[in-house]
């Protein structure tokens, strides 16, 4: 067979080659076997080099032929593979934008923490550094050193739980921290909030829970009034649930404040008309509060004759009780992902 | 504490509307938490007001509202028997109206030939409680016939009218009740609830709460002091009283009433008395109630012939009353008919022959007025509140005399109560009383002056107010006013004993200044010096980093069962924790609550088993304390941050398509730590090593950070998911202590340069011993091809033809990258070459030929 038929049958298998290539892939395969570096196409032209000089300008001139007409086949191949590839890609039958997505698995925080951190930065605005205590506590941090002494009447209005270990207990509130972050900081002032769990000896229903999480705050300094407790949660309040919020301040009793005060703020269910969350009195109760008690000032080191602050809790899952229209504080805790998962 | 409207008026003038009282009452601490009308309509300003109908049931105390149209104070003028009903009468009632009307009754206190008494009479129409429901139903009135004779109204029993339970026979109005006169006006009242903060026992009263009614609204008080009628021979011959422990007794007075007939006290009495939530019992028992719930002051009565005859029994002519404590195992039987055993802290009232009373709580058996009663001794006394309180939780006999004595009754009280009750019982019972009043008064009641000033005002509670403005507040509440230059010294009135520091005082200026008055400021103080809080901080981070992870968040309860750690040791119970290991609880609520939780997985595991019965997949995590009381530093335990990870089910929930379903498994947790470990640029410090723990089966390694352990991953154990009945997928599971992690995000990530010449990508494919950890190949890999390898993934894992048994193929994509080249095949060529060299000489490894 001459050179020239050979030529002539290698561009045929090429051209035979180059329909059977379906795809972007097949075509880089069929590329690289022909056109590639080591190439049959390239070998073909290579082989000029061997053969004697009077063959090699009809041969040159044959084999250039081959490879220009190969290179446009590739190409043209290459442009009918792209317009099917686009034409397929605008092919919309059987697509259908109501079946559902791939979905990433998404996760939450707990309504109780992002209530926390909702609460938290608020308070960071205003120069509040949050400060963590302790769950377990003595008695002494509990209740003595917060003005409840032993058979104080008070103490009945937190039911405890007591350890096998004398004088060790659950915290009730989060109040003992008042005294821990007052004995590290003296003579600073004091600007924190404390939030963390407490416990009540209570018997588990929609209402009560024997475990919940409280915010404390504490502000200690040389001038700190009840005045400025009240712009405080006034402040708070009106981030919290939204500019404009009316507070009620009730005189109240707690024995590590004085004055001390329970804060309702107007029914964010009903704007203060009457609804069955509020009992039909128009006022949501979210906060207790007062003037730091002297004896506890004097406890945390603080002269009271110099020094004096205001303290305020409040429960993360009441006001997200509030905020997400939830009935029952369970919830929080049996963590079913039924609840969870709505938030 | 139940507060008729009606009585507050004997002692105060109240003009305000009921609502605008409530409201006033609950801003200045007396909280109202409830308000009921007793057969009157709310005022118009109320806001929130039901209308009742027919069939509603009507809750709380079942009151109504008569209507002033239907219902009236009726007088019978005559009853006869019914012609066709043995037990029935016909009564025929004048209400005011020209006709009497008469009704058809079975009222077994009406009796024919009866008349002249005054009734509640209903008319047709008229809403009342149907007495024959369970519950406080409410029916309208309609003309009926009973037994062939029309009945056009109705004399009402108290549960008709809802003012009580009671349907035993119709109320029977005193005598001076005025015929025709609407019932509403007549006996239609306004009840609030007042809930009382331990520091205002002294509002445990009508007289109280007038007071402090008084003081916010500036209106009148009418309050005096009682006074009696007595007669020789004075008390003094009657008794004798020695109080011995008068820590615990601060005063006793006694006086003696004489000749007292027993009875039903009167109509107003038993109302009132109803109306503040007791049941009336007879004129004695009801006199001590009445001044208590009046004044504030518990009494005691005594049957005097008792004690008399006790004294006589042991040769004594005179009746002696001893104040002491118990003895150690004293027995004594309380008028409830029990028989209690008694410690030394408790106070007994006695006289020479043994106890009579415990001191504040409970009266005897024996000693108890009764029917028979004719003379009685009544006591009026002051006890140490806390000791009382004590006694009365001890022997789990709450009451309300215990309730004001634990609080606190001032001594200065015990006569005025004495006085009060003794000229009652001889006014209800027609006696007399014995010439004064014996009295013990070993600790008198202390008189403390608080000073206060301007500035106090301004600097406690940011308000300005003049010595005058100051002064005007604390006269309101009855303090004695003595000013000395700029300080005022006040003097708390002497029915109140919860005034002894300035900051008493300011808190009752602020309360009838008015907490809403008080003006809203800024924080106008320093500025403290601010720190950041790392160990909340990390916290939210890893909040963040795990919810973007696709996990839930879940707080569990701190306390737990030790039995859930011995499930955890599934081969070797007795492996677990002991009792000594654990923070435990002296009052658990349940014994499933009775520990305080060493860890987080536990809870995870208690956690799954709840939430796998809604759902097959779950991905949550937990940030918590552990409690380690073996730690601890003194009496308390040491408290450890912890995070927990716990993953079951589908690794991605089935849909439409097809995505990886196959269930999660160890890798799932070690993914998610590696990638927390990643975002918080500690991944390079990090070693999983192959090791298990008793949780876990053998797909479980410890995660150590800078070769320190800090946690486990793994699968839980089997037998362990079945204990806790988790089903037949795996439950992978991480735990780990966090603090560790702090430094990490107080380091800020310092930025590599990003290359801009090529990236090469090499694969290769390894055969190594069955016994080399991957993580081990891939470390020397690093070592080996140093900076220039920018990425090496393992994308495959081989083993079986042609890989000889005991060996496996690890494949190996690398990335290298030179920041200032552009890398040629030989540069990689020979960095292939050298770590194949290494991993051989090292490890043994042979490149696998493709
Ligand atoms: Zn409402």
């Amino acid at each position: 067979m001459s050179q020239h038929q050979e030529l002539i049958q290698l561009q045929a298998q090429a051209e035979n080659e180059l329909a059977d290539a379906r795809d972007e892939k097949q075509l880089e395969a069929w590329r690289i076997k022909w056109l590639g570096r080591k190439g049959l196409v390239p070998a073909a032209v290579k082989q000029i080099g061997s053969l004697p000089k009077e063959e090699r300008a009809a041969y040159g001139q044959a084999v250039n032929q081959l490879k220009q007409a190969v290179q446009a086949a590739f190409e043209a191949r290459q442009q009918q593979l792209k317009e099917a590839a686009m034409a397929a890609e605008l092919r919309s039958e059987g697509f259908d934008p109501t079946l559902p997505g791939r979905r990433p698995q998404i996760g939450r925080l707990h309504p109780s923490s992002a209530t926390l951190r909702e609460i938290a930065h608020i308070f960071a605005h205003m120069g509040f550094e949050v400060y963590t205590a302790r769950d377990v506590e003595t008695d002494e941090y509990n209740f003595q050193l917060l003005n409840f002494p032993k058979g104080h009447p008070a103490r009945e209005m937190q039911d405890t739980f007591h350890t096998t270990t004398p004088d060790v207990l659950l915290r009730t509130h989060t109040s003992p921290g008042q005294i821990r972050v007052m004995r590290e900081r003296y003579p600073e002032p004091i600007r924190v909030i404390l939030p963390g769990k407490c416990y009540r000896y209570e018997q588990v229903t929609a209402r009560s829970e024997m475990m919940f999480h409280q915010v404390e705050g504490l502000v200690v300094g040389k001038n700190i009034t009840f005045a400025d407790l009240k712009g405080t949660l006034q402040a708070f309040v009106d981030q919290l649930f939204g500019e404009g919020r009316q507070l009620r301040f009730r005189a109240s009793h707690f024995p590590f404040t004085e004055p001390s005060a329970e804060v309702d703020v107007d029914c964010i269910l009903c704007g203060g008309k009457g609804c069955r969350v509020c009992k039909y009195t128009g006022w949501l109760e979210i906060l207790g509060c007062g003037m730091v008690h002297p004896n506890v000032l004097r406890n945390g080191g603080y002269d009271p004759e110099e020094w004096s602050g205001y303290a305020f809790g409040m429960g993360p899952e009441r006001i997200a009780m509030l905020l997400h229209g939830v009935d029952d504080i369970r919830y929080f805790f049996s963590n079913d992902v039924r609840f969870l998962e709505q938030f | 504490m139940r507060v008729p409207l009606s009585w507050l008026k004997e002692y105060v003038d109240i003009t305000l509307p009921v609502d605008e009282l409530e409201e006033r009452l609950t801003l200045a601490g007396l909280e109202v938490a409830n308000v009921e009308y007793v057969g009157v309509e709310p005022p118009a300003s109320v806001r929130f007001k039901k209308q009742i109908k027919p069939g509603d049931v009507v809750t709380g105390n079942g009151h109504i509202v008569w209507d002033k149209e239907k219902i009236f104070v009726g007088q019978v003028v005559s009853v006869e028997k019914h012609p066709d009903a043995d037990r029935l009468t016909l009564v025929t009632i004048n209400y005011g109206t020209e006709e009497p009307l008469t009704v058809v009754t079975g009222a077994p206190n009406l009796k024919p030939g009866d008349g002249g008494q005054k009734v509640a009479f209903a008319t047709a129409g008229a809403m009342l409680i149907d007495a024959y429901a369970d519950a406080f139903k409410v029916r309208k009135l309609k003309p009926g016939k009973i037994r062939g004779i029309l009945s056009q109204g109705m004399v009402c029993s108290e549960r008709e009218l809802g003012l009580s339970d009671e349907h035993e026979g119709i109320i029977i109005l005193p005598d001076d009740a005025p015929v025709g006169a609407p019932l509403a006006d007549y006996l239609g009242d306004v009840v609030f609830d007042i809930d009382i903060t331990p520091n205002m026992i002294r509002i445990a009263s009508i007289i109280g709460v007038a007071r402090e009614v008084a003081a916010i609204t500036e209106a009148p008080l009418h309050i005096d002091m009682p006074t009696w009628q007595t007669s020789p021979p004075p008390a003094g011959d009657y008794a004798d009283v020695e109080i011995i422990d008068d820590d615990l007794c601060h005063r006793y007075t006694a006086s003696i009433v004489r000749d007292v007939a027993v009875g039903p006290s009167p109509f107003w009495t038993q109302h009132r008395l109803k109306l503040i939530g007791q049941r009336p019992i007879s004129n004695l028992v009801d006199v001590t109630n009445y001044v208590m719930f009046e004044w504030g002051q518990p009494l005691h009565a005594f049957d005097y012939d008792k004690l008399l005859a006790r004294a006589k029994a042991i040769g004594k002519d005179k009746v002696k009353i001893i104040v002491r404590r118990a003895d150690e195992g004293e027995k004594f039987t309380t008028l409830d008919g029990v028989e209690r055993t008694l410690d030394a802290d408790v106070l007994m009232i006695c006289d020479e022959a043994g106890p009579i009373a415990i001191g504040g709580v409970m009266g005897g058996l024996e000693t108890e007025v009764s029917d028979e009663t004719r003379n009685v001794l009544l006591e009026s006394a002051a006890f140490e509140f806390i000791n009382v309180r004590q006694t009365a939780k001890k022997l789990k006999l709450p009451s309300e005399a215990a309730y004001r004595f634990s609080r606190g009754v001032p001594p200065r009280l015990n006569p005025i109560g004495n006085v009060r009750g003794a000229q009652l019982m001889a006014d209800l019972g027609g006696g007399d009383i014995a010439q004064g009043m014996i009295d013990d008064y070993p600790r008198p009641q202390p008189v403390i002056e608080v000073p206060v000033t301007e500035r106090d005002v301004q600097r406690w509670l940011g308000i300005d107010l003049s010595q005058d403005e100051i002064i005007d507040i604390l006269q309101r509440l009855e303090f004695d006013i003595r000013v000395e230059d700029d300080v005022i010294w006040a003097t708390a009135p002497w029915y109140r004993l919860d005034v002894s520091i300035t900051a008493d005082v300011l808190e009752e200026i602020a309360r009838i200044y008015g907490y809403d008055a008080i003006p809203e400021t800024l924080l106008a103080d320093e500025l403290p010096p601010q720190r950041r809080n790392w160990a909340w901080e990390l916290e939210e981070r890893l909040r963040d980093i795990l919810a973007a992870a696709g996990l839930q968040e879940t707080i569990n309860y701190s306390m737990t069962a030790i039995e859930n750690y011995r499930k955890t040791f599934p081969d070797n119970p007795e492996d677990a924790p002991g009792p000594e290991m654990f923070v435990t609880l002296a009052n658990p609520l349940s014994q499933e609550r009775s520990v305080m939780r060493r860890c987080l997985g536990v809870s995870a595991l208690e956690n799954l088993q709840r939430n796998l019965r809604y759902t097959d997949r779950m991905a949550v995590f937990e940030i918590g304390l552990g409690y380690r009381p073996e730690l601890g530093d003194g009496v308390l335990p040491k408290e450890i941050r912890l995070l927990a990870i716990a993953l079951t089910g589908p690794r991605e929930p089935g849909n439409w398509l097809h995505g990886d379903d196959s269930p999660m498994d160890f890798f799932d947790a070690k993914g998610v730590l590696e990638a927390l470990f990643e975002r918080l640029g500690a991944s390079d410090d990090v070693e999983y090593r192959a090791e298990s723990a008793h949780i876990f089966g053998p797909k479980a390694a410890g995660v150590y950070l800078n070769g320190q352990k800090i946690g486990n991953v793994g699968e839980v154990h089997p037998k362990v998911r079945a204990a806790f009945d988790l089903g037949d997928r795996p439950v992978a599971l991480a735990g780990l202590q966090i603090a560790p992690l702090i430094p990490y995000i107080q380091t800020k990530k310092h930025l590599h340069p990003i290359s801009n010449f090529p990236a090469v990508k090499e694969d290769i494919a390894l055969v190594v011993d069955e016994a080399i950890p991957a993580g081990k190949v891939a470390a020397l890999i690093r070592q080996t091809a140093g900076a220039n390898l920018k990425d090496i993934q393992l994308f495959d894992v081989y083993r079986g033809d042609p890989i000889p048994p005991g060996k496996k193929s690890l494949a190996f994509s690398l990335t290298f990258q030179s920041p200032t080249k552009t890398l040629t095949d030989k540069d990689t060529a020979r960095l292939r070459r050298k770590i194949v060299g290494r991993l051989s000489r090292e490890i043994g490894a042979e490149l696998r030929e493709a």
